[in-house]
This record gives C-alpha cells, sequence and structure tokens, in this order.
C-alpha cells in the first residue's frame, strides 16, 4: 500500500496535467516567434544602413502589439483558466488622442518589452522544452523504431546493442524530467505575462484601495441598516409591551384602591420598574440609531440629545440638505457621546453644538466652558474620545479636539459628504 | 366627556382606551389609522381625539397632518398628540394654528395613568399639555439668552409652565407650596419681560409666544 503510495507520488503524480502545461507552452511558441521576423527585419535594414526604412519594422512592432497581446491573453485564459488581470484603460477621448494616450502609458511599454524582448528568450525556452520532450519520446522507445522502421531507413546501425540501451534509459530520465521542465517554464511564461501585461504594482495597490475604500463602506452601510432594523424591532416590539405593561399596572395602581398595603407597594414597585425599563430602553435605541434620526435628520435628533443634558445646550444646525445615512449617523453619534462626556468629565456649565456644511465637508464642532484637559489618550475619558476618533475614521473624516488643561474644549469634526 | 382614539399600536390602543375609561371617559372609536380618525370623529364629533403621529401607510406624520385638518373643520374636538419622540417642529405646526385645545405628550406618559388622564382632561376643555421634553426641546433652540439669567428651579418651572400646567399642577410636581410657585413664575416673568396674565391658559400663551411656538 504505502509502496504503491510512494510510486505513485514518483512516477504519475509529474505527468497529471503536464499535457496540458505543455500545450500552453506549445501555443507560446507561434505568438512569441510572431516579432521574429521583424526583428529581423530592422537588423537587416540596420546591417544595411537605411535609417529610414528601420522606421517600418518599428512602427509594424506598435501596430502588432495590441494583437499579439489579446493573442496572449487568450492563451492564459484557455490553459490558465482565469483572466490576466488588466492594467487600468487610458481615460476617455477620441480615437486618436486615446491611442496617443496609450503610447505614453507604461502599461504600453511593458507591453512592448514582453512581446519584443520577453517574447523571443521565452520561445527560446519553449523550443527547448518542446526539443527536450521530442527527445525523450524517441529515445525511450528506441527499440520500438529499431523493430518498426525497415532496415534501410536507420540512420545508424544501433541494432540491439547497448548505445540502444543507454539511450532508452536516457529518453527514460528525460521523460522522467520533462514535466518538471515544463512546470517551471509555464510558471514562468505565467509570471512574465502577469508582470509585463498585467497592472503595475502600483495600479493593483490603486485598485486595492478602491476596492477595499468601496467594502469598507458597505460594512459601513449594512452596520446602519442594522442598527436601524434593530430599533425598529425594538420599536414594534419590546417597547410597545412594555408601555402597554406600564399602563396596565398604572391602571391596576389607580383603580384596586381597596388592596392590603403590601400588595400595593408591590403594584407601585413594577409600576415604576416597568417605566424605568422603558427609560433604559429608550437611552439603549438613542445610542444605536434613533428613528428620529432616520425620520427627521440631524437637526431634530441632535436638539432631543441636547434637550436631555442636565446643563443647558445650543444647537444649531444649518444644513440645505441632509447628508447620506451614514455620515448622519456618524455624526449624530460623535454629538451625541462627545455631550455625554462634556456632562461626565468637564464640570461645564454649558455646550454648545453647531453643525454645517461647508463645500463638501459636514463640520461638526462641539465646545463647552469646562475645565478642559480631556485626552485622547487618557484611560478613563480618552476611551470615550478614541471611540469617536476612530468612528469619524471610518468615514475618512478628520478629528481634533483642543482641550487645554483649565478649558474650554472644542472638538471639530469634519466629515466628508458627496454633494 | 367622549374620546376618539386614533394609534396603530393594537396594545397601546387598548391601553389608551383602558386610561381614559377609567378616568370616565366614553371612548366612542378605536382606529388605526388617519382616514379612519377622520371617519370616526365625523361621525362622532367627540370632546378630544388622541392621534399617534406615526400611523399607516406612511409611518411618517400622518396623524400631525390629520390633527391639523381636524382642528381646522371640527374647532370643536381637542387633539392630543401621542408620540414615539419629540420633534417640536410637530408641536409648533399644531400650536401655530389654534393654541387652545391641542396637546403633544410622549407615548411612554400614558404609563403615569392619572397624570395622563388630567392631561387628557385639561386638553378637551380647551388648554394645552405639552410634554415636558417638547420644551426642553424649545429651550435648546432658543439663541437669545434671557433664558441665561434664570436660575435651575425658574427653569423647571417654566419648562412645566410650558407644557400646559397650573400653579397647583407645578407645586405638586416640584413638591413646594403654591406660593412658592408664585414667587418662581413672577419672577421668570419680570426677567423675560413678559406680560402679566392672571389665567393659567393665557399665561402658557405668552411662554409659548416667548418660545417662538405659537404666533400672537
Amino acid at each position: 500500500m504505502q509502496l504503491t503510495t510512494r510510486l505513485q507520488r514518483v512516477l504519475v503524480r509529474p505527468f497529471r496535467g503536464a499535457g496540458h502545461r505543455t500545450a500552453f507552452v506549445a501555443a507560446g511558441l507561434p505568438l512569441h516567434l510572431a516579432v521574429v521576423p521583424l526583428w529581423l527585419w530592422l537588423l537587416g535594414t540596420m546591417a544595411a544602413l537605411v535609417p529610414a526604412v528601420a522606421a517600418l519594422p518599428v512602427l509594424l512592432t506598435l501596430v502588432v502589439t495590441p494583437l499579439l497581446t489579446a493573442g496572449q491573453r487568450r492563451r492564459y485564459r484557455a490553459f490558465v483558466g482565469h483572466d490576466l488581470p488588466r492594467p487600468a484603460a487610458p481615460g476617455p477621448g477620441r480615437h486618436w488622442t486615446s491611442a496617443v494616450r496609450r503610447l505614453t502609458t507604461g502599461a504600453w511599454w511593458r507591453q512592448v518589452c514582453y512581446h519584443a524582448v520577453a517574447g523571443p528568450l521565452l520561445a527560446v525556452l519553449d523550443l527547448a522544452v518542446l526539443a527536450v520532450w521530442a527527445a525523450a519520446a524517441v529515445a525511450a522507445s528506441i527499440y520500438v523504431w529499431i523493430w518498426a522502421l525497415p532496415p534501410q531507413w536507420q540512420v545508424a546501425d544501433l541494432g540491439y546493442t547497448p548505445q540502444a540501451a543507454y539511450l532508452t534509459a536516457g529518453g527514460l530520465a528525460l521523460l522522467f524530467l520533462g514535466p518538471r521542465l515544463t512546470g517551471a517554464l509555464a510558471r514562468l511564461e505565467s509570471r512574465a505575462a502577469e508582470v509585463l501585461l498585467g497592472p503595475s504594482r502600483t495600479e493593483k495597490l490603486a485598485r486595492r484601495v478602491a476596492d477595499l475604500a468601496e467594502s469598507r463602506a458597505g460594512v459601513l452601510d449594512a452596520a446602519d441598516a442594522e442598527r436601524r432594523r434593530i430599533e425598529r424591532d425594538l420599536h414594534d416590539g419590546a417597547q410597545q409591551r412594555l408601555v402597554s405593561l406600564a399602563v396596565n399596572l398604572g391602571l391596576a395602581r389607580a383603580t384596586l384602591a381597596d388592596l392590603p398595603a403590601d400588595a400595593r407597594q408591590v403594584i407601585d414597585e413594577a409600576h415604576r420598574e416597568a417605566k424605568e425599563a422603558i427609560a433604559e430602553l429608550n437611552d439603549l435605541v438613542r445610542g444605536l440609531h434613533p428613528a428620529v434620526l432616520e425620520d427627521r435628520g440631524l437637526d431634530a435628533a441632535l436638539s432631543g440629545v441636547a434637550a436631555r443634558l442636565p446643563i443647558p445646550v445650543r444647537v444649531a444646525v444649518d444644513l440645505p440638505q441632509r447628508p447620506s445615512p451614514t455620515v448622519e449617523a456618524v455624526a449624530y453619534f460623535v454629538v451625541s457621546e462627545a455631550l455625554t462626556n462634556v456632562v461626565k468629565h468637564a464640570r461645564a456649565t454649558r455646550a454648545e453644538v453647531t453643525v454645517e456644511r461647508i463645500g463638501e465637508t459636514l463640520r461638526v464642532v462641539v465646545a463647552d466652558d469646562g475645565a478642559g484637559g480631556a485626552d485622547l489618550a487618557a484611560a478613563d475619558g480618552g476611551t470615550g474620545l478614541a471611540g469617536l476618533a476612530k468612528r469619524v475614521a471610518s468615514v475618512d473624516g478628520t478629528f481634533c479636539c483642543r482641550s487645554p488643561a483649565g478649558g474650554p474644549t472644542v472638538l471639530t469634526v469634519e466629515l466628508p459628504c458627496a454633494p | 366627556m367622549r374620546a376618539v382614539i386614533a394609534e396603530d399600536s393594537l396594545l397601546l390602543r387598548i391601553g389608551v382606551a383602558k386610561v381614559l375609561e377609567a378616568a370616565g371617559f366614553e371612548v366612542c372609536a378605536q382606529v388605526a389609522d388617519a382616514e379612519g380618525l377622520l371617519a370616526a370623529v365625523e361621525e362622532h364629533r367627540p370632546d378630544i381625539a388622541v392621534v399617534d403621529v406615526r400611523m399607516p401607510p406612511g409611518f411618517t406624520d400622518e396623524g400631525v397632518r390629520a390633527a391639523l385638518v381636524l382642528r381646522r373643520q371640527y374647532p370643536r374636538t381637542a387633539v392630543l398628540l401621542l408620540s414615539q419622540y419629540v420633534e417640536e417642529r410637530y408641536a409648533a405646526d399644531l400650536l401655530a394654528a389654534n393654541t387652545s385645545g391641542v396637546g403633544y405628550l410622549l407615548k411612554q406618559r400614558v404609563a403615569d395613568v392619572e397624570e395622563f388622564a388630567d392631561s387628557v382632561r385639561r386638553v378637551a376643555v380647551g388648554g394645552t399639555a405639552l410634554d415636558p421634553q417638547v420644551v426642553a426641546q424649545l429651550l435648546v433652540r432658543r439663541h437669545s439668552d434671557p433664558l441665561d439669567r434664570l436660575t435651575p428651579r425658574e427653569r423647571e418651572v417654566l419648562e412645566l409652565m410650558a407644557g400646559g400646567r397650573s400653579n397647583s399642577g407645578i407645586a405638586a410636581a416640584l413638591f413646594v407650596t403654591e406660593s412658592a410657585i408664585a414667587k418662581h413664575i413672577n419672577s421668570i416673568f419680570t426677567k423675560l419681560d413678559l406680560p402679566r396674565a392672571d389665567a393659567d391658559h393665557r399665561r402658557v400663551l405668552a411662554v409659548l409666544r416667548f418660545l417662538g411656538v405659537a404666533t400672537a
């Protein structure tokens, strides 16, 4: 059992897919060789010292480059199984302007380099590998040839000599080597195509950044939608039930006057707790994504937050139109957390909130007249501020907190919003 | 007194009806949307309609719009809006049209059964009932500063007064005597430079006008 698996590993596995890879290599040969006549022509004209004519093969190279690239892409797709990534397309424009613009891109020159320089080199390697296969096939089966060919066709009179045995052994060794060489060359071919025909590293990174930005925006939107859904569910379910429970308990308290004192006390207690539960649930929902924010926007939601605080807060919201729900949610979160911090830590007597749109930026300022000294890195108050900074950074906003010891503290947040 | 209830949440509708019945109201109709409300008021001509702000089909401000129609078409039916959250513009819309016989309360206030019944009764006889939260939010909006001259206690009194309560109501809410309240109110009117008024309702009007809600 173990011997068979080991034999399989050594004898069979290297050949798996070898045909496919050989076909890949073979298919590359004509495409790689296509520029060779142009090279010869160019060298010929240079040898003949006719520089004017030398321009012709150069121009022709430029013309055939896109065709060859298309051919290489098809080969890559057919044998590797997926598309070769494309470099960024030049900007739109008239036919000839976009053609000229394409000539100035790095991607274009990498293509030319692939076909004109890498191509012929790869062709040599392709030929070598194909030759190894052919030699291996012929040598390994030398006895068959000796047996099958009529005697007068045999070039050298090998007969059943030791040389024939050496040839067979050599052929088998080459046969053994063939898949490995082909595999290495196929890897080299794919690598060359990816590097020279695919996007450059900068382009790849740029594309990756764009993809990440998009997916991050998607995740944020999804998280927001989820918060809204939870708010809806709580509102339609638990909140209604709790209010109904509190109403019933309140009615019991009001109408069951002839109950013993301890029973009344129990009802009182239950009524109070039900109301506290409602208040707590309302606070929770406000922290998630309050309905008023979705329905009426920042102005209404923020004045609600401000009105609930124990210190006087002025709110001024000046927005010609509503920003995106995600930006609204972040701005709401910033203000409500900042105001909570003000009440908890700043020992302030008043605070002021301004929200305005400046160009494509939503600027949120929360100022208080408290003791200052708020620190992003501080263990206590800092955790709140650091959380705010993170939430702001998630939409590519900027976060600035000026809080000298002795106050006042001014928190400025700028959130980008598309027009 | 006769009442109509418009509220799309079944639980709360039943709760409000129970509270009103326990307080001696006759609940003539309970409906779940604005259209049903208009039809029920047309049919029963109640003293008061208790209306949810968010109702089907749009779940935005159907209740407010229906309330404005009611106030115009049936001036003898008072309207009390119930809302999940405070949007002071709704209160302002309602008060701008007519300052008597209107109210705006948060839904959770229904749980304070007796106080809620008092508010409904007050509105039904032509008074006002504004949620303390509404008044607090109106104060947030104010940008002139006479309010800053008020003491915290005076602010509390102002909020309750703007909510439509009488002296005795404010005294009960703050656990102080009525004469102490009268003193606070005097001081508030002096600091805010408001015209004196004896009747509770005219006093409420003066405060609301000061807050920029009611028009003169």
